[in-house]
């Protein structure tokens, strides 16, 4: 079924610049093997080479963050809304003292 | 460039005070092209630890919808190092998500706050000017 997809901007460059595009799939994981197989820009970008929801991206079905229900097998709905955001970390782990200036 | 009003800038410095003894870390909503600030977005640390941060990612998303729904984007992202000084960490430029964003530093290794900014682009960092009008 078809469902909507929003693309953060550093993703979009991969789908054509927009930042919603069609895909179909009844799980999120087959939602995002649909944009794989449909845009090869954003192969490793959001699936692992293992197979898994890449580290480095946060996916939600509607509000809420797919880590928190099923991850890749969470069901898709017709109508639901899914987002991919980029996941924000980082820190000052490895920031020495030869940075003090 | 980045362009931070004042109150978005003491906004955000008293968010990374706050969040002592642990690093703090928020999002900023912004004019892509500009660079001018004109939301902050102070997150949660899921980390909740002094060298890590992880901006919660249900925020984020609430933060992204607001931003675009008044016309803007998400177009940065700041955190404290409470330690060290308003420089990216190894960690941050492995981990910087997007190029075209402005990554803030507020160092609170010092008494008066220090704040820097920088782009990271393929692991490349380079410092922009903050600018604060009015100040």
């Amino acid at each position: 079924m078809p469902v909507q997809v929003n693309l953060p901007t550093v993703l979009r460059a991969h789908v054509g610049g927009v930042k919603t595009v069609t895909a179909e799939g009844s799980t999120v994981g087959e939602v995002l093997r649909f944009l794989v197989d449909r845009y090869p820009g954003l192969s490793g970008q959001v699936i692992d080479p293992n197979g898994s929801l890449h580290k480095f991206v946060n996916v939600y079905v509607n509000d809420d963050d797919v880590r928190y229900l099923s991850v890749l097998d969470t069901p898709v709905k017709d109508a639901d809304d899914i987002s991919i955001l980029p996941a924000v970390a980082g820190g000052s782990t490895g920031a020495g003292e030869h940075h003090r200036r | 460039m980045l362009t931070l009003p004042s109150s978005l800038y003491d906004q955000m410095v008293a968010h990374c005070l706050t969040g002592l003894p642990e690093e703090a870390c928020g999002l900023l909503g912004g004019d892509p092209v500009s660079g001018h600030v004109y939301r902050c977005y102070p997150t949660e640390n899921l980390a909740a630890s002094a060298k890590l941060y992880t901006v919660d990612p249900r925020e984020h998303l609430r933060a992204d919808r607001d931003a675009e729904g008044a016309g803007l984007s998400i177009i940065g992202v700041f955190h404290s190092h409470t330690h060290t000084d308003a420089y990216p960490s190894p960690t941050d430029v492995a981990q910087a998500p997007d190029p075209g964003w402005h990554y803030v530093l507020v160092s609170l290794a010092d008494i008066q706050p220090v704040v820097r900014s920088y782009r990271i682009v393929e692991g490349v960092i380079s410092e922009e000017p903050v600018c604060v009008p009015g100040r």
